[in-house]
C-alpha cells in the first residue's frame, strides 16, 4: 500500500525526482557535516554518520546554520552528489541558496519542498517520488 | 507575506542591465521570497565573505557574474581569501586548488570589489553610518557593524553577499527592521571581579560565554564601569559570533543604540554572570591539557590593528622567538608597520606576518600530528582544532609571547 503527502514546493527541480528516502533523525550542518565531493555524512556525532545523501530523497528535520551551507550544496550539485530531492521541515534560505545559484548556473538540480517533520518518518527506506505539484508519494 | 518588486527591480531581473545584474537581482529576490520579506531595500555598502575558496563551483559562479558584465553597485570590501597575495607568508595550498583560489580572488576584484582582504574592514576605513542598511558577511564583521557602528545588516553568506552588492539591494527582513534589534536578554557583569574585567583575556572569554548562553537572541551587556575600547569590543563580538549565532549585541552606556535608548527595555530573561561561569568558559576555550611545549602562537582573529601590533612589539622587547608567532592582519596595516620599522623588527625576531588571509581558513601552519597552538583569540580558539588539527591553548597575549620566546608553556597569574 502506498503513502502520499502534500508538500509545499520551495524550489522547483529541473526534472522529475525520485529516490530511496533518507530520513535524518537530527538536524545537520552541511558545512563540516556533509562531504562536498561525495555526499557522505561526515560529522561523526550525527546519528546517520556514514550514510550518503547522493541520489536520495533527503528528509531534514532541521538545519544548523553555517552560512557556507549553500556553498556545500552547490558543490554537491556540481559533483553529481546532491540528493534527488530535499524535504525540509522549515524553509532554510541559506541552504536553499545553493539551489537558487545552481539554477542560475544552468545546472540540473533537485527540488526542495516543505513538509512537517512529523510526516517524514513514514517514508524511511521507501522509494519516494516527488511530483511537480508538491505531492510526495511512496 | 508576498514579495513585491518595483518595476525597476523586475526590469533588472529580466535582463535590462545585462546577464550578470539579472542573475544577482534574481538571487536576491528568490532569497527574499524564501525569507518572507515583503520588499527589497536599498543598501549603502557591502562586505563580501564569498571570495574564500571552498570548491570550484564558487569560482565558476563568480566568473559567470564577471562574464555577464556585473559590477558592484555600492562600496564593497572583501573579506579574507585563501592566499596571501602580499607575499608576507607562505600558504601551503597545492594545485589545482591554488589556481582556482587565485581565479576566485581575481573574479571578485573584476566585479569592482575593493581588495581589502580583511575580516576587520571596520578598521580599514569601511565604517557605514549609524542607522544605514548594508549587506555584510563574515560573522565578526557583521556583529561589529550592527553593534559598535549601529549600521544594520543580517548575516549574509556566500552568494547572497555579492548578489546584494551587485543589485544594491537586500531583503527587508531581520536586523534591518528596528523592532528586531531590541534586546530581550540582559547579560549582567556586575558580579564579576573588576580586576578580571580590566585584563586582556576578559573580553574574548566573556564573548565566548555570551554566544553560548544567548544563541541567536539580541542581548544587552550591563554592569560594566567603563568602555572597554574598540579592540575589546571586536574580540568580544568575534568570540560571541563563533560560539553562538550572534548578529547584534548592545552594551549599556557603550554601543550607540544602547546610548540612544533604542536597545529596548522589555527584557524576557536575565543572565547574571558569575566568576565560576567565567572560569568554565575560559576552560572551554582550550583543548590542550597543560602541555610542556608549544609549537606555534597565532594571533589576529579578527585581524590585528596597529595598536595590537604595538602591544606585541612591546611585550617582545627585542627578544628572539623559539617558536613562530603568526600575526594575522590586513594589508591596510602594512604601510604603517613598514614606516615605523615594526615589520622589520618583528620579522627579525621570528614573527610571521600573515596578510590577506589567516591560519584557520587556509593551510599555513606546519602540518603536525599533535601540534599545540597557543592563542589570545577566542575565535582562533574555537576554530583551530577543527580546521588545523592543532589542539589549542587560550591565554593572554603576554603569556603567548613569553611561551613563544621560551618554547615552553608559560602561564602567569592566578587565572
Amino acid at each position: 500500500m502506498g503513502i502520499a503527502e502534500q508538500g509545499e514546493v520551495l524550489i522547483a527541480g529541473t526534472a522529475d525526482a525520485g529516490g530511496e528516502a533518507l530520513v535524518l533523525t537530527r538536524p545537520i550542518s552541511f558545512w563540516g557535516g556533509v562531504d562536498p565531493k561525495s555526499g557522505r555524512i561526515a560529522d561523526p556525532r550525527h546519528p546517520e554518520a556514514g550514510d550518503n545523501v547522493a541520489g536520495r530523497v533527503l528528509f531534514l528535520p532541521g538545519t544548523i546554520g553555517s552560512s557556507s551551507a549553500s556553498a556545500v550544496l552547490l558543490e554537491l550539485v556540481r559533483a553529481g552528489a546532491a540528493p534527488a530531492a530535499i524535504i525540509l521541515h522549515e524553509a532554510d534560505a541559506i541552504l536553499l541558496l545553493g539551489l537558487i545559484v545552481a539554477h542560475e548556473m544552468g545546472w540540473s538540480h533537485p527540488p526542495a519542498l516543505r513538509l512537517d517533520r512529523e510526516r517524514h518518518g513514514a517514508f524511511a527506506g521507501l522509494y519516494a517520488e516527488i511530483h511537480a505539484d508538491g505531492r510526495i508519494s511512496a | 507575506m508576498t514579495l513585491v518588486l518595483s518595476a525597476e527591480e523586475r526590469a533588472i531581473a529580466g535582463g535590462e542591465r545585462g546577464a550578470g545584474a539579472a542573475t544577482a537581482m534574481r538571487i536576491v529576490a528568490e532569497s527574499a521570497r524564501l525569507l518572507g520579506a515583503p520588499r527589497l531595500i536599498p543598501i549603502a555598502s557591502a562586505h563580501i565573505d564569498g571570495a574564500l575558496y571552498h570548491g570550484d563551483s564558487g569560482t565558476l559562479f563568480a566568473e559567470r557574474l564577471v562574464e555577464g558584465g556585473a559590477r558592484v553597485a555600492v562600496r564593497s570590501t572583501l573579506n579574507v581569501g585563501a592566499l596571501d597575495l602580499t607575499g608576507c607568508s607562505q600558504v601551503r595550498l597545492a594545485e589545482p586548488e591554488r589556481g582556482m583560489a587565485r581565479r576566485m580572488m581575481g573574479a571578485y576584484r573584476a566585479l569592482g570589489c575593493e581588495t581589502s582582504w580583511t575580516c576587520a574592514p571596520y578598521q580599514a576605513g569601511h565604517r557605514p553610518a549609524f542607522g544605514s542598511d548594508v549587506a555584510w558577511g563574515e560573522s565578526n564583521a557583521v556583529v561589529f557593524c550592527n553593534s559598535v557602528l549601529g549600521a544594520r545588516t543580517n548575516r549574509y553568506g556566500d552568494f547572497l553577499d555579492i548578489a546584494c552588492a551587485i543589485a544594491g539591494r537586500a531583503p527587508d527582513y531581520g536586523l534591518h527592521r528596528a523592532e528586531n534589534r531590541r534586546a530581550t536578554v540582559r547579560f549582567d557583569l556586575s558580579a564579576i571581579d573588576s580586576g578580571f574585567l580590566g585584563s586582556d583575556i576578559a573580553w574574548p572569554i566573556l564573548g565566548s560565554l555570551y554566544g553560548r548562553e544567548i544563541g541567536d537572541a539580541v542581548g544587552i551587556v550591563t554592569g560594566i564601569a567603563a568602555d572597554p575600547g574598540e579592540d575589546a569590543l571586536k574580540a568580544f563580538g568575534a568570540a560571541a559570533a563563533s560560539s553562538g549565532a550572534v548578529g547584534l549585541f548592545h552594551m549599556d552606556g557603550v554601543t550607540p543604540e544602547a546610548k540612544a535608548g533604542a536597545a529596548g527595555t522589555e527584557l524576557v530573561a536575565e543572565i547574571r554572570v558569575t566568576d565560576d561561569m567565567v572560569r568554565a568558559a575560559q576552560g572551554r576555550l582550550s583543548t590542550a591539557e597543560k602541555p610542556e611545549r608549544i609549537d606555534a602562537v597565532a594571533i589576529g582573529s579578527p585581524h590585528l590593528s596597529l595598536a595590537e601590533f604595538d602591544a606585541l612589539e612591546r611585550l617582545l622587547a627585542g627578544r628572539r622567538l623559539a617558536v613562530p608567532v603568526y600575526a594575522c592582519t590586513g594589508r591596510h596595516v602594512l604601510p604603517e608597520l613598514e614606516r615605523r620599522g615594526t615589520r622589520e623588527t618583528l620579522e627579525a625576531a621570528g614573527v610571521v606576518i600573515v596578510a590577506d588571509t589567516c591560519v584557520v581558513v587556509t593551510p599555513i601552519l606546519e602540518p603536525l600530528e599533535s601540534g599545540v597552538l597557543m592563542t589570545n583569540s577566542g575565535k582562533f580558539a574555537h576554530y583551530a582544532p577543527g580546521n588545523t588539527g592543532y589542539s589549542v591553548l587560550y591565554a593572554s597575549l603576554a603569556d603567548c609571547v613569553e611561551s613563544a620566546v621560551s618554547g615552553r608553556l608559560r602561564i602567569s597569574g592566578s587565572r
